[in-house]
C-alpha cells in the first residue's frame, strides 16, 4: 500500500467496527495527545528563550507578558488537556473491561472529553489574548490583581479551568456509578462489600490474618487491584477538583466585585492559608492520585504482560490505601521555605510523611519488577519496554523530589528548576507518560480491534528518542537548577545558556518523537479513521468483551 | 561531615544524585536485559523484602536526620525565635520595589543575620546570590505575613537581590529586565579563604 493510501484508510482500522465504548475512549485519545503536542512546542518555546543570543525565535516570546503567559498555560493543557484526558480515557475504558460491566454513560464520558477540551481551550485563550498570567500556582492575590491582568482575561481563565473541574467530575461519577452498579459479576455483591475491596480494607484484612495464622478474609475480593487502584486515586481527583473549584470560586467573586466597580479588598484572604488550602488540594494531583494511578497500572499492565498474578497482591492493595492517607498529609512540602508555616507542619508534614512516598512507589516499583522477574524469558515488546521506561522515570523523580522535601536542602534548591526538571518534568514526562504509552500498547488491539500498527519500526525509535530527550531534558534542566537558575524567572541575557541549549536539544528530541508517534497511528488509522472516530456509533454498546446483557449505553 | 555554604552542599549532592542515578538507570538497564534472557540470571546481590523496605526507611528518615546533623542552617532556622541576631536588616516591598535598610549591608564573618521582609502587596521572595548565579539563600515572602530568614555568612563575597517568587509580568520590564534585581547589595567580609573566621 502507498503512503497516500496508508494516510487516508489506515492500516485495516475500520471505525464502523468500534462500539460506543471504544469510539469515546478514542476521542479523549486523540484530544489528549493533539494537547500533548501543544504543550511539546509550548515547552520549547520557553526553553529556547532563555538560551538568551542562541535563541531563533521573534523577539515577542522574550517579552514577560508572552513569557508568563506561556508558563501559565503550560501545566494546564499539559496536566488537564492531555494527562488528565489520557488517564480518563484509558480508566473509562478499563474499568468496564475489567469488572465486565457496562460503563455506567457513554453519553457521560463524550461530556468530560468535551468539556475537558473546551476548559482547556479557553484557559489557554485567556492567556494567549488577554495574557493571563497569574501561573498554575494561583498564589494569592496574583490571580485577582487587576493592576496586572486584564479582568476579562481572569473571568475567561476561571471559566476555563472550573469547565475542566466540572468534566473531572463527570468522570468521578462515571467511574463510581460503574463500580457501584450491581449487575453482572457484582449482581449479588453488596455496597459495603464493593466498598471494602475499594479502599483495600479486604487486603489488610488478609495480610492481619495471615499474620494470626488464619483464614484469608476473602479469597476472591470483589474489585480487581487496578480497578481498586483507580477506585482509590479517584478519591484524591475528587478532592483536588473541589479544592480548585473552591479557589476558582473564590478568584471569579473578586474578579466580578471588580468588574462592577465595587473591588474587594484581597488582604481579607491571608496569603498563607490560602497557599495551604490550594497546596493542599493540588497536592492531591502530584502526590496523590498521580502515584496511586501510575501504581495500578504498572500492577495491571505486570499482569497483562506476563499473564501470572501480580507478587504479593495483598501488600499491594494494603500500600494503596496507605499512599491515599499519605497523599492527604503532605503538602507542607511546598512551604519549606514559608517562614511563617509553622515549624512542626513542616517537620512532620513536609519531611517525615512526604518521605514514605519512597517507601510506597519503592513498594509499587518492587512488587512490579519481581512480578516480571517471576515470568521470565520475557520478549522486549514495546509494552514492556515502555514499562520499564515508566519505572526508571519514577525510579529518578520521586527521590529527586524526596531530596528537597528537607528543611536544609529546600533554602537553596525551593522554586529552582531542581524541583521543576529533576523531579516533575522526569515524573510526567518519562515516568508517567511512558506508562500510558505502554498502556496504550497494550489496549491498542482491544480498543481499536486489532489495527495493526503502521511501523514498529517507528515505535522504537519513538521509545529512544523520547526516553533519551526525556531523562536528557531532566537531567540538564536539574544541574541548572543546582546552579542557581530560578523556575518562574525569565532569563534573557544567557545566563545559564549552555545547560540550556542541551536541555532544548533534548526537549526537541521529545518533540520529534511525539511527531513519530503521531505520524505512526495517523498512518495506522488513516485520516478517513481519524474522523470516524468523531461520528456516531452504530454499535451502541458500552462495554468490551462481555457477552450482551443490556450493555447499552444511557 | 559539616557544610559551611550551599556551594559545598550543592556539590555533593550533585556528585551523590548522579551517582544514584546512574545506578538506577543500570539496574533497570540489567534488569531488562536478563528479563528477555533463556538461561536463569544470576543476582549480583539478593536483598531480602523486609531488607529493602528497611533500606527504603532508612533511606527516607536517615536523609533528614543527616541533613539536620551537616547543614548548619537547618537548626538555626527551626529555633530562630531564641536566637538573638548579631544584625537585623529589614526590607519592605510594594509595587514590585525594594524598600531597603537605610545602611550598608556589611556583615562580618560568621554573624548571624536576621533578615525580616515584609511584602504589603503580593507574594514574593527574597533571594541572596552570588556573582555567578548561584544560589545562597532563600525564602518565600508572604503578604502580611512574618517574613525572617536567619543566615549565618562562613565566606566571604558580594551578593545580588532579588524576587524568587513569580509575582506578574511588571517584576520585568518590557525586554525582559529583572527590575527587582539589586546588584552587590550584601557584603560579607572577614573570612578566610576557605571559609570561616580568621
Amino acid at each position: 500500500m502507498s503512503l497516500m493510501k496508508n494516510l487516508i484508510n489506515g492500516t485495516n482500522f475500520d471505525p464502523n467496527s468500534l462500539n460506543a465504548l471504544q469510539k469515546v475512549t478514542l476521542r479523549a485519545v486523540v484530544m489528549s495527545f493533539l494537547f500533548f503536542g501543544l504543550v511539546a512546542i509550548e515547552g520549547m518555546i520557553m526553553r529556547l528563550v532563555v538560551t538568551g543570543d542562541a535563541n531563533p525565535l521573534p523577539e515577542m516570546f522574550s517579552h514577560p507578558e508572552h513569557y508568563f503567559s506561556i508558563m501559565t498555560v503550560h501545566p494546564i493543557v499539559g496536566i488537564f488537556g492531555s494527562t488528565y484526558q489520557l488517564v480518563f480515557a484509558a480508566f473509562m475504558f478499563l474499568v468496564p473491561y475489567l469488572t465486565k460491566k457496562p460503563l455506567y454513560s457513554v453519553k457521560l464520558a463524550n461530556c468530560v472529553w468535551i468539556l475537558i477540551t473546551v476548559g482547556t481551550a479557553l484557559a489557554w485563550i485567556a492567556a494567549f489574548v488577554w495574557q493571563y498570567a497569574p501561573l498554575y500556582t494561583l498564589y494569592w492575590p496574583l490571580p485577582a490583581d487587576t493592576k496586572q491582568f486584564e479582568l476579562i482575561g481572569g473571568i475567561v481563565f476561571v471559566i476555563g479551568v472550573a469547565l475542566i473541574m466540572v468534566g473531572t467530575l463527570g468522570f468521578i461519577y462515571n467511574i463510581y456509578a460503574t463500580i457501584f452498579a450491581r449487575v453482572g459479576v457484582h449482581k449479588d455483591k453488596t455496597t459495603k462489600e464493593l466498598l471494602i475491596s475499594g479502599f483495600g480494607i479486604d487486603g489488610m484484612l488478609n495480610l492481619w490474618n495471615k499474620l494470626r495464622g488464619k483464614q484469608p478474609y476473602s479469597k476472591e475480593p470483589a474489585l480487581s487491584l487496578p480497578v481498586v487502584a483507580i477506585f482509590r486515586g479517584t478519591v484524591d481527583t475528587f478532592l483536588d477538583a473541589l479544592v480548585i473549584l473552591g479557589a476558582g470560586l473564590l478568584v471569579l467573586v473578586y474578579l466580578i466585585f471588580d468588574a462592577i466597580g465595587h473591588p474587594l479588598d484581597v488582604a481579607s484572604i491571608n496569603a498563607l492559608l490560602y497557599k495551604n488550602f490550594f497546596w493542599w488540594g493540588l497536592d492531591l494531583v502530584a502526590d496523590g492520585l498521580v502515584l496511586i494511578y501510575v501504581a495500578g497500572s504498572w500492577y495491571l499492565l505486570a499482569t497483562i504482560i506476563t499473564g501470572k498474578k501480580l507478587f504479593m497482591e495483598n501488600v499491594a492493595r494494603a500500600a494503596l490505601m496507605l499512599e491515599l492517607l499519605v497523599s492527604w498529609m503532605v503538602w507542607s512540602h511546598h512551604l519549606l521555605s514559608d517562614q511563617a508555616q509553622p515549624e512542626m507542619m513542616k517537620l512532620i508534614s513536609g519531611e517525615m510523611v512526604t518521605a514514605f512516598e519512597l517507601l510506597t512507589q519503592g513498594l509499587a516499583l518492587f512488587i512490579t519488577l519481581v512480578t516480571l522477574w517471576k515470568a521470565r524469558p520475557l520478549k522486549m515488546t514495546p509494552p514492556l519496554a515502555y514499562l520499564l521506561g515508566g519505572l526508571v522515570g519514577f525510579g529518578l523523580a520521586v527521590p529527586a523530589g524526596i531530596i528537597q522535601a528537607d528543611m536544609g536542602m529546600n533554602r537553596i534548591l525551593h522554586n529552582t528548576q531542581w524541583i521543576s526538571f529533576a523531579h516533575f518534568h522526569i515524573a510526567l514526562i518519562v515516568g508517567l507518560y511512558m506508562t500510558l504509552y505502554s498502556a496504550l500498547y497494550v489496549l491498542w488491539p482491544l480498543v481499536t480491534n486489532n489495527t495493526k500498527m503502521f511501523s514498529t519500526k517507528l515505535t522504537w525509535t519513538h521509545f529512544w528518542l523520547y526516553l533519551i530527550g526525556g531523562v536528557g531534558m531532566g537531567a540538564f534542566g536539574g544541574m541548572a537548577g543546582l546552579d542557581g537558575m530560578l523556575r518562574r524567572h525569565l532569563y534573557i541575557d544567557g545566563e545559564f545558556n549552555t545547560l540550556m541549549v542541551l536541555a532544548a536539544l533534548c526537549g526537541t528530541m521529545v518533540l520529534v518523537a511525539w511527531f513519530i508517534f503521531l505520524f505512526n497511528i495517523v498512518m495506522s488509522i488513516g485520516i478517513k479513521g481519524l474522523i470516524g472516530i468523531f461520528l456516531p456509533a452504530k454499535d451502541k454498546s458500552a462495554s468490551y468483551g462481555i457477552e450482551e446483557e443490556s450493555t447499552e449505553t444511557k | 561531615m559539616t557544610f559551611s555554604n550551599s556551594l559545598e552542599l550543592l556539590a555533593f549532592h550533585n556528585v551523590a544524585y548522579t551517582i544514584y542515578a546512574l545506578l538506577i538507570i543500570s539496574i533497570i538497564a540489567w534488569f531488562a536485559y536478563n528479563l528477555t534472557r533463556e538461561e536463569k540470571a544470576k543476582s549480583i546481590v539478593r536483598i531480602p523484602f523486609y531488607g529493602y523496605i528497611a533500606f527504603l526507611v532508612i533511606g527516607g528518615v536517615g536523609h533528614h536526620i543527616f541533613t539536620y546533623n551537616a547543614i548548619p542552617w537547618v537548626s538555626e532556622d527551626i529555633t530562630r525565635d531564641s536566637i538573638k541576631p548579631d544584625k537585623v536588616f529589614n526590607f519592605e516591598i510594594e509595587n514590585h520595589k525594594w524598600k531597603l535598610p537605610k545602611e550598608k549591608i556589611v556583615i562580618n564573618c560568621g554573624e548571624k543575620v536576621l533578615f525580616n521582609v515584609t511584602s504589603r502587596d503580593l507574594m514574593y521572595g527574597f533571594g541572596l546570590f552570588r556573582q555567578d548565579g548561584t544560589m545562597v539563600t532563600q525564602m518565600q515572602v508572604n503578604p502580611h505575613s512574618k517574613n525572617d530568614l536567619l543566615w549565618t555568612f562562613n565566606h566571604n563575597g558580594v551578593f545580588d537581590l532579588t524576587s524568587t517568587e513569580y509575582s506578574g509580568p511588571k517584576q520585568y520590564s518590557e525586554d525582559g529586565k529583572d527590575l527587582m534585581k539589586v546588584e552587590k547589595i550584601v557584603k560579607v567580609v572577614g573570612c578566610k579563604e576557605e571559609g570561616g573566621k580568621k
